[in-house]
């Protein structure tokens, strides 16, 4: 039987492969791809608590809270990573080192 | 076949879809390949969700990310890369390091998450969640709800405006 702590494993592995993907890109892009994933990862724990919880909806209700600041942050974030394109034209992490003195 | 088992395979099925092409988003060269994986992790997590009887979220999940910020995602790396750059390298750096860190970070959660000892209130049954849903939004979390509206406009309002051409 398909129980929580299937769900949970896949969540964790979601979002260790998140933290990589912050970890080990220098693109701007696939950071911001690695953040979804992490994002995806907590919605996911989220659901399957909300689903073995006896009755619980509202764990789904955070989720769908996630999701909308995940849009928020998707858009200012390509927002951002355009106006840096913009101004060092390139979206490699180690470039933007404008503040360094 | 019985059914119970059918079921059960295809959730592995779509738990290996999930976790495989996460991984080929991390570990892939290429931008535009690690994006388009992208598209596979996030339909398998919108199949967990019809498992865990959450209808209402699997159709969010296919209309907000896979139609808006994966579309989102695809603009940013073509619009942040020249047309003629075909392979769209995307460098890796601090490699080991990092991957000792995320092995130990994903041991450490599944050995706790494993030992932990859940409540077991029973599973909720797969009933539609729309309505349930829509009741709470409007009755408990009405407040929240007008803040990620509000919240919504100002970030939307905000990107147009970092992205918008100063005026000479």
């Amino acid at each position: 039987m398909i129980g929580l702590g299937h769900y949970l494993i896949i969540s964790a592995a979601l979002f260790s492969l998140g933290i990589m993907c912050v970890l080990t890109r220098k693109n701007a892009v696939n950071v911001l791809m690695g953040i979804e994933l992490i994002l995806n990862s907590a919605n996911l724990n989220l659901v399957a608590f909300s689903k073995f919880s006896a009755g619980n909806i509202e764990g789904q209700i955070f989720s769908i809270f996630i999701i909308v600041v995940a849009a928020a942050e998707a858009a200012v974030a390509l927002a951002i990573v355009l106006a840096m394109y913009r101004l060092i034209k390139s979206v490699n992490l180690d470039r933007a080192d404008t503040l360094k003195g | 076949m019985d059914k119970n088992l059918f079921s059960q395979i295809v959730f592995y099925c779509f738990a290996v879809v999930v976790v495989g092409s996460a991984a080929v988003v991390v570990f892939s060269r290429s931008l535009i390949r690690s994006a388009f994986a992208l598209l596979f992790t996030f339909g398998g997590v919108a199949a967990l969700y019809v498992y865990l009887g959450a209808d209402f979220l699997a159709a969010t999940q296919m209309v907000i990310y896979v139609g808006g910020i994966l579309v989102l995602l695809l603009f940013g790396v073509m619009l942040t890369h020249k047309l003629y750059d075909l392979n769209l390298r995307g460098e890796a750096f601090q490699f080991l390091p990092a991957l000792v860190l995320v092995l130990v970070v994903f041991s450490t959660l599944v050995f706790f998450m494993l030992r932990a000892d859940w409540f077991s209130g029973g599973e909720r049954a797969a009933t539609p969640t729309t309505a349930a849903i829509g009741e709470l939004l409007m009755r408990d979390f009405i407040l929240p709800f007008e803040v990620a509206s509000i919240f919504l406009l100002i970030a939307l309002i905000g990107a147009a405006l970092i992205v918008r051409r100063k005026s000479q």
